[in-house]
């Protein structure tokens, strides 16, 4: 026999005020099961919680209904008072009369019959509800940081820090993503390599540290707390153990035309390298799509200079599998590719570079040693003129992106204004469409380039450019002066939209983490939760979550590291018992619900089951792992025999509702 | 291969030559082009305000009349290629147009954008392959420096005609290779070379040609070659000092051996 | 005709939504023939929007635009200037005794070599 109570809550106002919440109480008080109804002005409040753990023990009841606000908001509140009481909390119904129907009604005798309505199918589920157990499952105490970038580097220095070990997974020879290319930082023009090489090294010496570089994630299986990761270890064909970085290789390869990508392609490298003075590991790389040897079998010079005896040309790609509790996605992005925009003559002369390869030009470890000099003749450029928003804020998915790349007011501004300085002879010209400085000390930053160094910011657009006897004539409009301006310019600089990397949407389905239709990892709540993956145990740290400067990746990357650690403490994790659950009896193996499971966590197994005339039948069911399961029901819809249900949401008690509604 | 052919009014008169070079050059490299039965004037310019009927039939009657030869269709002159390719996208994409257009004309099927829309460039490029038409060049332009000229027309809006990047396009220079020529590159070959405003404004048509051959010029370009009879025109008459200017046709002609070389 | 209904015909002649502009000015940078217009692109999209058509109508740009369609090539937002200005133009050329180009202005500018396709462009541009 069922001894069901029911609280109904006034929410102050907010439900009182267009459902009469007495006569809710009252007519449910009368439904078949329920042995006691009352109503209350704040139901989550102490008082109220009070109330209901009386009623508990007073009337020796077996199922609660709580008639308020939708259960994201107070279902666990709920939940723990009953349990608090002796209730098992899994048989507490919530049933949302304020979302789903005070604040949309505005006439109360319709709001009211919609509640009394509500109450009763809630009613009607919980006395179907069993009690359940949330089960647990044990936590890895190791964390895996995807990405050797900034935003990576400083996770995993904030989790080593907490006591864990981490490993880095960095698939360029060296970490130090994009900011090892930068030159200056904005808003206080530090020098990139002098703040971000002592991170380098700190996490290269940390004890908890463990960086695989040249390295790439090939799969991963497994669930929050039990990941279990394939890493490949692209072969370098040099012994990183043995390597001392001396780098007498690299001056003696006769290979020398190799297109430099640390420097974007604006000078060369050989085909043995290390990418830059700082990397971090500083050890040597062969490109096997250069190297005489790995492709021709002759050469060998690197081998017979090394005084260290470190290089190896058959070395193989190795693959390492590791477990790991928690993992942190640090991807980074890279600047759109600009040949969809050639009314910029990008592809029609070099003097026209984005502002990733104007940040090298300026950088005095670039290709021109830090002086700012046209590609095209090593001149002196006396006028440049910089492009926004090429890409970006494009409503055409073929050309850009929609969105708005977030950093690149604050780079032009910085690379005005280092120009200005470097070179008070040279004007700079900037066409904006607006000026975004939404962090601290960004506006006065910009003005300081405006007022103090003398940029020219000209609302309008570049319309075209057209590079004639080695100037690159510039059309463009001035909105504010209401004309059309023609500049001779000896540069023009484009500031590119910036995109995820191309590794994130493999990597997204490897993890089954959600993606949006950018490439950018979504994350579980935009404005509460920021740094989790809705898929549990998978964490998002920096610009693969969307476009971010420095100052804010780094504090995102310390907030993704605290939402690791505070999982990596827990040594079992509680699992959502309303998870999906088949009848073996009646499953066929048929694979519909794994396909369909979002999260992984469907399986099969072979069991032995009795067949009739005392045979035994060995048959392939489905298994769910009850920790990765998330209880979205979609292998329940998916199922053609009915054979998944779903537990506290079976089909039954959908049933029971649907009926209770009917009536 | 057999191709519906609208050849349009200024093909006919002013633009000889840019037709019979056309049509000679395609027999030698093995297409026909079969000029329709009937077809009138396809009215130069694409008429944008979706409410006009009138002056998308003739557009539409040549469309129907390649579908209905079971063909399909190509033209020479870029303007008639921007006005036949938008209407049929009109045909195709907008209910309400195409609904009208069919109940004025009262066709014995109605039209619907079935037929596909070729340049002739695009049949050099995807029917018949650059490659081939490299092959059957007899007398390479060797060593001569031409700059290709769109205009406009060809290229833009470049989501409805979908021919060539609009910004960086290579068919033409892809077309200059293949008949053994060098091709230029210069900024200003998809600028507009003023149009039809040569009839009211002059002055601005000249401004606007001068910088086009000033460009042409600084980048190396010793001849330019359109397939617009009204650039032809512009690029000519309203240029002072200008380089010369010839049909893609007329050169084909040329290196596939079909008529004597200009001086 | 009240404002109100020159801004409907406008926007149906057209088929373009005018709040869709960013205000970025790329359109006016990328026109060749921006000189020869006293209301540019970028104004042509900013006033249809603010119900000024009466000016625009008036102008001379709607007769010295080129519908060469860099604007609407190069647009980030897909705005279609050029359809704005012919919308206006049409607007203007389907009064009585509107016509900007009279049959007898032809002879005068008639030469050996000018493609009749000049004129016929012309006279659906500036007729109707």
């Amino acid at each position: 026999m069922q001894r069901i109570g029911v609280f109904v809550c006034w929410c102050g106002s907010n439900i009182a005020a267009t459902v009469d919440v007495e006569k809710v109480s009252e007519v449910l008080g009368h439904e078949p099961g329920v042995v006691f109804s009352t109503n209350y002005q704040y139901m989550c409040s102490q008082t109220g919680q009070d109330m209901i753990q009386s009623a508990i023990r007073d009337y020796k009841l077996t199922g609660v209904v709580i008639c308020s606000c939708s259960p994201r908001m107070h279902e666990t509140t709920f939940r723990r008072a009953c349990e608090k009481a002796g209730l098992n909390p899994y048989l507490v119904e919530i049933a949302n009369i304020r979302e789903q129907c005070s604040w949309i009604h505005k006439d109360k005798a319709v709001g009211t019959e919609k509640a009394i309505i509500l109450g009763r199918a809630a009613i009607a589920k919980v006395q179907l509800n069993r009690p359940l157990t949330a089960g647990e499952s044990p936590v890895t105490k190791r964390a895996l940081v995807i990405g050797g970038g900034i935003a990576g580097i400083q996770t995993a220095l904030d989790i080593a820090d907490a006591g864990f070990p981490v490993d880095i997974v960095e698939k360029k020879p060296t970490i130090g993503g994009k900011m090892t290319q930068l030159d200056k930082t904005f808003p206080t023009l530090d020098c990139a390599a002098c703040i971000l090489t002592p991170k380098m090294v700190e996490a290269a010496q940390n004890e908890n540290i463990h960086i695989y570089s040249y390295s790439e994630v090939e799969a991963v299986k497994g669930f929050v707390g039990n990941f279990r990761v394939t890493i490949r270890k692209k072969a370098r064909y040099v012994k990183e153990d043995v390597c001392t970085g001396c780098g007498l290789c690299t001056e003696k390869c006769p290979q020398k035309k190799v297109p430099n990508e640390f420097n974007l392609g604006l000078d060369t490298r050989r085909a043995i390298y290390i990418p830059f003075a700082q990397a971090v590991p500083k050890v040597a790389t062969i490109d096997a799509d250069y190297c005489r040897m790995l492709k021709e079998g002759k050469c060998g010079v690197c081998s017979k200079v090394c005084t260290a005896g470190a290089i190896d040309y058959k070395q193989k790609d190795e693959l390492i599998e590791e477990a790991y509790g928690a993992i942190v996605v640090a991807t980074g992005y890279n600047p759109i590719k600009l040949d969809k925009f050639d009314e910029f003559a990008y592809s029609q002369s070099p003097d026209v570079v984005s502002s990733l390869e104007f940040e090298r030009l300026m950088n005095a470890a670039g290709p021109t040693g830090g002086v700012l000099l046209r590609p095209s003749d090593h001149t002196h450029p006396k006028t440049l003129v910089f492009v926004q928003c090429v890409g970006s804020r494009c409503d055409s998915e073929e050309k850009g992106k929609p969105y708005c790349s977030k950093i690149c007011c604050m780079y032009t501004a910085k690379h005005a204004m280092l120009c200005r300085e470097k070179y008070p002879d040279t004007e700079v010209y900037v066409f904006y469409i607006d000026v975004r400085t939404p962090g601290k000390n960004f506006d006065e930053f910009y003005r300081r380039a405006v007022e103090e160094y003398g940029v020219h910011y000209i609302k309008g657009m570049v319309g075209k450019v057209v590079p004639e006897n080695g100037k690159l004539k510039v059309q463009a409009s001035d909105l504010l002066d209401n004309r059309q301006l023609h500049i001779d310019a000896d540069m023009v600089v484009l500031a590119a939209a910036i995109e995820p990397d191309e590794s994130a949407r493999p990597l997204a389905t490897m993890l089954t983490a959600s993606m949006d239709t950018n490439n950018f990892f979504t994350e579980a709540h935009p404005k509460l939760r920021p740094v989790e993956s809705p898929t549990a145990g998978i964490f998002l740290s920096g610009a693969c979550q969307g476009p971010k400067d420095i100052p804010e990746t780094v504090a995102q990357a310390g907030a993704a590291a605290s939402k690791a650690i505070g999982l990596l403490c827990k040594d079992h994790l509680t699992c959502n018992p309303c998870v999906a659950e088949p009848d073996e009896l009646m499953c066929n193996g048929c694979s519909s619900c794994e396909k369909v499971c979002p999260y992984g966590a469907i399986t099969y197994a072979d069991k032995e089951f009795r067949g009739p005339n005392r045979t035994t039948l060995i048959r392939r069911v489905a298994q769910v792992n009850p920790a990765v399961c998330q209880g979205c029901g979609a292998c329940t819809v998916a199922c053609p025999s009915g054979a998944m249900d779903l537990k506290g949401f079976s089909n039954k008690q959908i049933m029971a509702e649907v009926d209770a509604i009917c009536r | 291969m057999t191709f519906s052919y609208f050849p349009g009014c200024t093909l006919k008169t002013k633009g000889k030559e840019l037709d019979r070079c056309g049509r000679e050059s395609a027999a030698a490299l093995g297409f026909e082009l079969q000029e329709l039965a009937q077809w009138q004037c396809c009215g130069a310019v694409y008429p944008m305000a979706r409410d006009e009927i009138a002056t998308r039939l003739s557009s539409v009657r040549a469309l129907a009349a390649a579908r209905d030869e079971g063909r399909e269709l190509v033209t020479l002159c870029s303007a008639c290629h921007h006005v036949i390719k938008r209407v049929n996208g009109d045909m195709k994409k907008d209910p309400e147009i195409r609904d009208k257009v069919n109940r004025y004309l009262q066709l014995e099927k109605p039209y619907a954008g079935e037929t596909n829309v070729l340049h002739y460039l695009e049949v050099l490029r995807d029917r018949v392959g650059f490659g081939e038409v490299a092959k059957k060049v007899t007398h390479p332009l060797t060593g001569r420096k031409i700059g290709a000229y769109y205009g406009c027309l060809l290229l833009r809006p470049s989501k409805e005609l979908g021919f060539d990047d609009p910004e960086n396009p290579r068919i033409l220079e892809d077309f200059i290779r293949a008949i053994g020529a060098e091709p230029v590159v210069y900024g200003m070959r998809n600028e507009c070379c003023g149009g039809y405003t040569t009839i009211e404004n002059k002055d601005y048509a000249k401004k606007n040609v001068a910088k086009i051959m000033a460009n042409a010029k600084a980048c190396g370009a010793e001849a330019l070659i359109t397939a617009c009879p009204l650039c032809m025109y512009n690029l000519k008459e309203n240029s002072e000092d200008g380089l010369p200017v010839y049909y893609f046709t007329e050169l084909l002609a040329e290196a596939l051996g079909l008529k004597e070389a200009d001086a | 005709m009240s404002n109100s209904d020159l801004m409907e015909t406008i926007g149906r002649i057209s088929g373009v939504n005018p709040r869709k502009c960013m205000k970025c000015g790329k359109c006016s940078g990328a026109c060749p023939a921006y000189d020869e217009m006293e209301f540019h692109p970028h104004q042509f999209v900013s006033m249809v929007e603010s119900g000024r058509i009466d000016e625009l109508m008036n102008s001379r740009g709607i007769y010295t635009c080129l519908s060469c369609f860099a604007c609407v090539e190069r647009c980030p937002r897909s705005v279609e200037p050029a359809k704005l200005i012919e919308a206006v133009r049409c607007a203007c050329l389907r009064r009585q005794g509107m016509d900007h180009m009279k049959p007898e202005h032809i002879p005068a500018i008639l030469d050996e070599d000018l493609p009749q396709q000049a004129v016929t462009s012309a006279f659906r541009k500036y007729r109707k």
